[in-house]
Formats: structure tokens, sequence, C-alpha cells
């Protein structure tokens, strides 16, 4: 479950969000500069909000009244960038296992053979960032952030640099993920082709004010001729 | 060329690469915290320490050599307390050679180091953070592997200045052949003597060789990492 009541302002942007999700997927659904990726800065310690509070799975993350703010590498969220954002001098493999390393989990058990297999990253293992197309990065980067062991899963708009085809890939690694492995997912988009196939609930968010939260289906009914 | 080199003039180029390799080594942690500081760094007295790291480039080295000896001799006030508690004496000892050479080539290591830390993609760190490094892994890990190439660039010209450092050497240990005569004050002694310029040439031409490889050395590391990471 995700908790989520904070004010926040970033340049001319005041934003006003508060909702509370039990969906395995929820999408973070707006148009660009309604604030969404500050949202997710917020869920992952990388900003920290005016004022209010973020709980997840009953841990609260930050809550300003109560002066409690985890920082970012304590807050055990993975975060899938837009921009996949691999380390360059490090080989997949080391991408890979980078937050598993610093976890102290083990490297060679059957969750990673089962993360593995499951992003078919195991061609990949040896090559470099540089030497992958923009669809296997996002999947190196997926199984970056799952290794790692999150209690929550982030992803910024992961199909937003891809082509057709491989945005289709990515779609049905993403259902595997959320139908095998079952931590709680926040999935930004506008794309509203892919929060209906892959989000059970869906915030909507214009300009910084949450406008309509609920399930995917009668929240996108509803505003189906409104926006899009 | 070699088995044509006097024993002072083998010396004294013996002499040039350990003052030049233990100044530079030995200079290196520091550079890297400071660069650092200065990259990232937002505190008082952010630009006075700018300043004073950039002060040998600008004095005349002469100037530089005096206040070291000032500071760092057996009567400075430095060099004094450091003599009685480590034992360690600069004046007119090899280690003042090296020390000369590191504060002249300080500058140029910390200048090189800055720029390839203010060029690390700060993303790439949040990314690291997110994964569960602190700050000190995330710069362990991250940061600093991605800036090795300036690293390596800031060694370099550190190397090459303490090479061919000159006027603050011989104003703080003098220029004592077999302690404290570098390949510049060897130089400088050969052109000054008569019949000293066949002599004066073989050191040149070794100091150009020098120079010339570590440059080469370099460029070929720079490159390798480079395209480890850019997958060229």
């Amino acid at each position: 479950m995700i908790e989520i009541d904070i004010r926040h302002r970033v340049g001319a942007l005041e934003m006003r969000v508060a909702f509370r999700s039990e969906g395995p997927v929820t999408a973070l659904f707006g148009a660009s500069g309604a604030g969404k990726t500050t949202l997710l800065n917020l869920i992952a310690g990388l900003a920290t909000p005016d004022s209010g509070r973020i709980a997840v799975v009953g841990e609260t993350l930050v809550d300003r009244e109560k002066n409690i703010n985890l920082p970012s590498r304590k807050r055990r969220i993975g975060y899938v960038f837009q921009d996949a954002r691999l380390f360059p001098h490090l080989t997949v493999r080391q991408n890979l296992l980078f937050g598993r390393w610093l976890a102290r989990l083990p490297l060679a058990d059957a969750e990673v053979e089962r993360i593995l297999a499951l992003l078919d990253l195991a061609p990949l293992l040896k090559r470099r960032p540089a030497h992958l197309s923009g669809g296997e990065k996002q999947r190196v980067a997926l199984g970056r952030a799952l290794l790692a062991s999150p209690r929550l899963l982030l992803m910024d708009e992961p199909l937003a640099s891809l082509d057709g085809d491989r945005k289709d890939d990515i779609l049905t690694h993403l259902e595997a993920v959320r139908d095998t492995i079952g931590i709680p997912i926040i999935y930004v988009s506008h794309a509203r082709d892919e929060v209906e196939r892959l989000a059970s609930h869906i915030a909507m968010i214009g300009k910084g004010e949450l406008t309509a939260f609920g399930h995917v289906n009668d929240v996108l009914r509803k505003s189906s001729g409104q926006e899009h | 060329m070699f088995a044509a080199l006097s024993p002072e003039e083998w010396a004294a180029l013996q002499l040039s690469l350990k003052v030049a390799l233990v100044a530079t080594v030995a200079s290196l942690p520091a550079g890297i915290a400071v660069a650092l500081l200065l990259a990232r760094g937002r505190f008082w007295g952010r630009s006075a320490l700018d300043a004073l790291v950039h002060l040998p480039l600008i004095l005349p080295p002469v100037v530089t050599g005096y206040l070291l000896l000032l500071a760092f001799g057996r009567k400075g006030p430095i060099g004094a307390w450091l003599e009685a508690t480590f034992g360690i004496v600069f004046s007119f000892r090899w280690t003042g050679a090296a020390l000369a050479a590191a504060v002249m080539g300080f500058p140029l290591m910390v200048r090189a180091i800055r720029l390839s830390i203010e060029a690390v993609d700060r993303r790439l760190e949040q990314a690291a953070d997110t994964l569960g490094a602190g700050p000190v892994l995330t710069f362990l890990l991250v940061s600093l592997p991605l800036a090795l190439p300036g690293i390596l660039a800031g060694m370099v010209l550190a190397f090459a200045k303490a090479m061919g450092e000159f006027g603050a050497t011989i104003t703080f240990v003098a220029n004592i052949p077999g302690e404290t005569q570098t390949l510049p004050t060897a130089i400088y002694t050969f052109t000054q003597a008569p019949g000293g310029d066949a002599a004066a040439m073989r050191l040149v031409l070794i100091s150009v060789a020098v120079s010339v490889a570590a440059l080469v050395l370099s460029e070929w590391l720079a490159r390798g990492l480079t395209r480890r990471m850019d997958g060229r």
C-alpha cells in the first residue's frame, strides 16, 4: 500500500497531491510538466516535500511534521529512470548487481536467476551499456532495480524513448514483472494505452494537483472525451 | 645515449624522475580532495581556497620557493615542527625538491581533476543513491571512476610540471649535485660552465623524451578508458 499526502513547490509549480493506493500497479497519468517525475523523486528521496508524508507498505519514508526523512539509500525503492542511467564504466552484470551487492544480498542465487530469465538478460551480461540498444538498456535498468530487492518500484516513462516494436517488447516484460514479482509499482506515463494495459489504479495529475483517482477503468471511462 | 651520461648527469635524471613521481603521487589524494571541494562544495571561503590553490601558478616561482623556505625551512614554523615531531627535513634535501614540485604542479592537477568531476553526470549519482550507495560509496564507485581520465590528465600535467620545475626548487633546496640537482638545474649549471654545451644538450634531449613519453602514456591510458565507456 502506498500513502501519499504532500505539498511541494518546484519553480512555478505548486504541487498538492494526496491519495492512497492498494493496487499492484498505480499509474501517475498526466501531461508533461504536471509534476509526475517530481512526485517520483519525492517518493525516492531525491527531493524532500515542503510538507506532508509518504508511506509505503506501512513504513513512513518521510513525514515533515514528525521530522522523519529517510535518506534515499535507506528507502529500498527501485527507480527505473526514463533515461536508464546505467553506469557506463561497468558491465551489464556489474550494473545489475550494483544495488544487490550494496544490500549484501547473495549475488548468485535462484532470485538472481529468476530475474535474469524474466527479463532475458543472460545474453547481455558481459556487454557495456554503450553496446546496448534503448530497449536493452531499459531491461537492464529494470533488472538492476529489481535485484536490489526493493519494496516499491518506480518507473518514469520507461518506454518514452523507444519505438513501437521495442515498446511492445518491454511492455510484455513489464507485465511479467507485475504478475510474478509481488512488489507494488508506480508507473508514470502520459500514454493511455500503456496505462490501460499495465495499471490497476490511476492517479490523474494536472498542473501539480490530483484531478482524479481510482480503478483504472472507472477513471479512464469518466475522463474519456475530456482528455486525449 | 644513456651510456654516454656522466655520473652527475645520470644522478640528475634519476633524481628528477624520483622527485616528479613522489610529488605527483603524494599530492594526488590532496588534489582529488581539493578538486572535489571546489567542484561540489558550497562553503564559506571557497573562493579563498580557489585563489590559494592557484597562487603558485601566478606567483613568480622564486617567490613560491622563498615562501616554502620560510615556512618549511629548518627554522620555519612548519619545518621546525615537522623535524621535531616526525624527523622530516625538507630544506636542501630531495624531499624539499619534491615538495616544491608538488606545490608548483598542484594548481594544474586540481584544475584537471575538478573539470572532470564537474563533468560527471549527477543523474548517475542519483541512480547510485537509490540503489543504496551513500555519498562516500557513490563517489568511490561511480564519480571517481568516471572522472578517471581527468585524474590521469591531472597527474601527467603535475608530473610534467615537476620534471620542469626550476625557480622554486633552486630557491628552496638549491642545486646540490646528487641531492637536489634535478634535470633543469643541472642543465642550467652546464650552460653556465665553459664546455658544458654537450652535456646540457644531452640532458635537454632526455627531458624532451621523458615529457613526451609521459604524454603518450597518458593519452594511451585515457583513450582506453574512454573507449570502454563510449563503446567506440
